[in-house]
This record gives structure tokens, C-alpha cells and sequence, in this order.
């Protein structure tokens, strides 16, 4: 049929145009492919607007494009196992240990660190207000059976909320007043802070939403909320296709003086307190 | 409600002194979504036209596709255009993950179903014998379409407009795609979830009223071009 044969080859002409205006913009993009680092990142270091200041410093001062993709430090070491990452900024330490003896990563140090907070509602159901211990502290919110907002997302935040629940011997898994949000940081904070429950939480991200949430750090200092951040290079040895040179001009800019620098600095301005302590080159 | 107060001051504010930041992002959310539109409704009018028009077996399984890929949820397409393009994927050496191009592939797989399927209806709708009362008039094929086209112009210009607003306030595929990189792949929706989690209220809903402006001015110039009378 006449009809057909028309109709067919308008079809085949528009996929004829979109494959070549794909294929020429693939084209470009390739050549450029050196030049680019996947940083796999979490969500708190973008939230609090560290990498907004460090990544265009870096990229003056190499040339490399960096693409900053935050999602949680599960996430992004899921990445960096399929390859889909050059370096990998993560504060999930125990992960990342696993991460490093299956052969995954060619290096790890650390970068900085700061703390983890348990902040709650002001009326403070749980009593958790001034006791020390962490662990103790989950211990109480889960005898009271107060209402507790999980990450549940494997970002660094949430493997340390397991272990904190783990060290504290009591049972949260499946309870009602435990309750999975899947979400960020910034947004579970908000849920916490609606349904008036507790959660744990990286400091920065709660400094720089405090004044719009209406919960208060009820226990904070014991060790066990220490919240340290390693930047890992990919290896290139299960996956070929890594930015090597990219991956350890990141890690090395960031354990720099320049950049340790920036870290030490960074919002103070704003809140009156660093958000994050700089730690290149010292022991675990 | 003081926060929505707020947030369109800070708007209105962005807007007039031209925020350069806000300023990309909201180009890039037109050129994207707008390229997607464009190739969407070339393929979709094309395609939609020839199943519209052709006797074919299996026609009806066919259309019932497109209908179901009206609905396709964009961040299921998200993740399988982004499995699709990882490094180590089928089109890994293409190399276009978190680009605006990537973003464009993804809108235009969730827009082009839209455009297809009410353009296989809005022909479909057309009186059987205008066709061969054209063709008989001595019109050649091309001339045809032309012709079917501004008959069929109401739920065609509905096509643009529903594929347009599907792709323009989508979020989940933009950001698996795209990365939501700074200056190169955020836009409008996909900066809206990052300055909300950042607690920047303000700003979220700000970018969120200029998104809506700019769907209604885009909305209401294609709303006139649709109710234009024809010239008697």
C-alpha cells in the first residue's frame, strides 16, 4: 500500500534524524570522558553546602569536570562496586572496611569528621535529656515506646543508628514506634520534627535546619556519635572504565592542605560552630 | 501559610534581579523539557499518523502499548534508561549519563506515548471520508496530513500540551538521569527537592511558583494558537 510505505519512511527518516543527533552529541561527550569524575557523595555533604565550596576549587585548580551525584553512602558504594563511580566520599565506616578487603576500592583516607546528634521533641517523652550514653538513650526510647524516625535508606546516618540500636540490646525492628522513612537527612528531620519523634542526626544538616524544625539535641557527645567521612578511588582493576588519574587527583585534593582548610572554616560564618573537623593524615 | 508568602517574595525577587543561578536552571528545564516535546511530538504525530491511518494486523494490541505507556511512571523509566547508559551498561561507551542529553532521552520516552496515543485517537476521531474526499481532490500525500493536521489541531495542540506538562514537572527521572549537577543537569523540579531537604524553604517554594508560571505562560500561548477561530 502506497499509504504504508509513506507513513513508514517519515518513521524511519525521524529515527534516522534522532540516532544521528544522538550519536553526534555522544561523539562530543566521549572525547570529554577523561575529564570527568562520578563522585558518588551522600547526601550530607551536599546538604550542608561544603562541596558547593571544594568542588569548583577543585575543578580550577585540575581541570576535571566533576559530577557530584549525593545519594546515600550505601548507594554510592553500590556504585563503586558496579564501577559506575571514580571516587567515593562516605561515612559509613564498616561498609566501607567490607568495601575495601573485596578489592573494590584502590585507596581510603580520611578526610574529616563530626558528630551525630539525637534531638527530639522539647517535651522529651523518652527522658533522654542529659544522659551520656547513646546506646542508654536508645535503650529509654525504646522501653517508652516513643516514636522514632529511622533513615532506613543504608546511608552512613542509618548503618550508624543500627549499630547504636545494636549496642543498646533493644528491639526496634517491625515495632510501631519505629518508623522508616527511606528519605534524606534534611527530610526526615522534617517528619521527625511534624510527628514530634525522635531521630538520630548528623549535626550540620540538623544546625542548618534548626531554626525551622523545633527539636532539640537531647543527647549528644558520647563516642560512639562519632561521625568520621574517608574519600575512596575506585579500583580499576575489576572495572577498567574508571578515571583513575580523576579519581586520585579528588582523593588527594581532599586530604590537602587547601582543602583541610576549607573544611576547618566552613560555616562558621553561618553558624557560629564548624560543621565539620578536619582530619587528613591521622589514625583511625 | 507565612512560608508561601515568603516564598513568593523571594520569587518574585529571584525573577527581577535576574539570579543568574535560578536563571540557568530555568533554561535548562525549558530547553530539556522543551527538546523532549519537540521530538516527542515528530515522533508521535509521525507514528500516531500511520497507525491512525493503516489497517494493520495487530492494530488494536498496538494502540493498547501506547495507551499503556501513557502511563509509565517516570522513575521506573528513570532507572532503566540510567541501567541502560551506566558506564558499564549496553550504551556505557556513549558516555551521556547525568548529561542534559540523558535527560532529554528520558523525558522523551515519557512524553512520546502521550503525544502518540491522543494523536491516534484525534485521528481516528476525523470523518472517514474526509481523507479520500482530499485525496480525491488531487491532493498528494503530504498535502493530506497537512490538511488532517490542522482538522485534527484541538486534541493535537492537547497532545503537545500533556506530553509538555508531563515532562516539565517530572522529578524522578531527571534526577537518576541527571544527577542534579550544579549548572549542568539541575532544574527546576530537581532543585526544588534539593533546596527543600536543605531546609531552604523559601527558595524551594519559589522555584516551585516559577515553575508553575512557566508552565501557564508556555500553556495559555498554545491554549490560543488551539481556540483560534478559523479564518471564514
Amino acid at each position: 500500500m502506497k499509504h504504508a510505505q509513506f507513513m513508514t519512511r517519515l518513521c524511519c527518516l525521524t529515527a534516522l534524524l534522532c540516532s544521528s543527533m544522538i550519536g553526534g552529541m555522544a561523539a562530543s561527550g566521549h572525547a570529554a570522558d577523561q575529564k570527568n569524575i562520578i563522585l558518588a557523595t551522600t547526601t550530607s555533604t551536599q546538604d550542608s553546602g561544603l562541596l558547593d565550596v571544594l568542588i569548583p576549587l577543585f575543578e580550577k585548580k585540575t581541570g576535571f569536570m566533576v559530577k557530584t551525584i549525593a545519594v546515600g553512602s550505601g548507594q554510592a558504594m553500590a556504585m563503586g562496586e558496579r564501577g559506575e563511580a571514580d571516587a567515593l566520599l562516605v561515612h559509613s565506616p564498616d561498609a566501607e572496611k567490607k568495601f575495601m578487603e573485596k578489592g573494590f576500592g584502590s585507596s581510603r583516607m580520611i578526610v574529616m569528621h563530626n558528630d551525630f546528634v539525637i534531638v527530639g521533641p522539647a517535651a522529651d517523652p523518652a527522658k533522654i535529656k542529659g544522659v551520656k550514653s547513646a546506646p542508654e538513650a536508645f535503650k529509654n526510647i525504646a522501653e517508652t515506646q516513643s516514636l522514632f524516625m529511622s533513615r532506613g535508606d543504608n546511608s552512613g546516618t542509618h548503618a550508624k543508628e543500627k549499630a547504636i540500636w545494636k549496642a543498646s540490646g533493644a528491639a526496634c525492628a517491625g515495632q510501631k514506634w519505629y518508623q522508616e522513612t527511606g528519605l534524606g537527612m534534611g527530610q526526615t528531620l522534617g517528619v521527625a520534627a511534624e510527628k514530634k519523634g525522635y531521630t538520630l542526626a548528623d549535626r550540620g544538616t540538623y544546625l542548618s535546619l534548626k531554626n525551622k524544625l523545633g527539636l532539640e539535641i537531647l543527647c549528644e557527645g558520647d563516642k560512639s556519635l562519632l561521625n568520621v567521612y574517608h574519600v575512596m578511588a575506585v579500583n580499576p582493576d575489576k572495572w577498567p572504565k574508571v578515571n583513575t588519574a580523576g579519581a586520585k587527583a579528588f582523593a588527594d585534593f581532599m586530604v590537602s592542605q587547601q582543602a583541610q582548610t576549607v573544611i576547618k572554616e566552613f560555616g562558621v560564618e553561618r553558624f557560629g560552630q564548624p560543621l565539620f573537623f578536619p582530619d587528613a593524615g591521622k589514625k583511625e | 501559610m507565612d512560608l508561601i508568602v515568603e516564598g513568593i517574595w523571594k520569587a518574585l525577587l529571584l525573577l527581577f534581579t535576574l539570579d543568574p543561578e535560578v536563571l540557568s536552571i530555568t533554561l535548562l528545564s525549558l530547553a530539556v523539557s522543551g527538546a523532549a516535546t519537540l521530538i516527542s511530538l515528530v515522533l508521535g504525530v509521525s507514528l500516531g499518523f500511520a497507525i491512525a491511518l493503516t489497517e494493520f494486523r495487530g492494530k488494536k494490541f498496538v494502540i493498547s502499548t501506547i495507551n499503556t505507556g501513557m502511563g509509565l511512571p517516570p522513575v521506573v523509566v528513570g532507572l532503566f534508561v540510567s541501567i541502560f547508559l551506566w558506564r558499564n551498561g549496553p550504551f556505557g561507551f556513549l558516555g551521556i549519563l547525568y548529561t542534559p542529553l540523558a535527560m532529554v532521552i528520558a523525558q522523551t520516552i515519557i512524553a512520546a506515548p502521550l503525544v502518540m496515543g491522543i494523536t491516534v485517537a484525534a485521528i481516528q476521531h476525523l470523518p472517514r471520508n474526509l481523507r479520500y474526499q482530499i485525496l480525491a481532490l488531487g491532493a498528494t500525500r503530504l498535502q493530506m496530513m497537512r490538511l488532517l493536521v490542522r482538522e485534527a489541531r484541538l486534541p493535537l495542540l492537547a497532545a503537545v500540551m500533556a506530553g509538555f506538562g508531563g515532562v516539565i514537572s517530572e522529578v524522578g527521572a531527571s534526577i537518576m538521569v541527571g544527577g542534579n549537577i550544579k549548572g549542568y543537569t539541575r532544574v527546576l523540579t530537581t532543585a526544588t527537592v534539593m533546596e527543600t531537604s536543605r531546609g531552604n524553604f523559601d527558595i524551594a517554594i519559589a522555584l516551585g511558583i516559577i515553575l508553575l508560571a512557566l508552565c501557564f505562560i508556555i500553556n495559555a500561548v498554545l491554549t490560543y494558537v488551539q481556540q483560534r477561530e478559523r479564518p471564514r
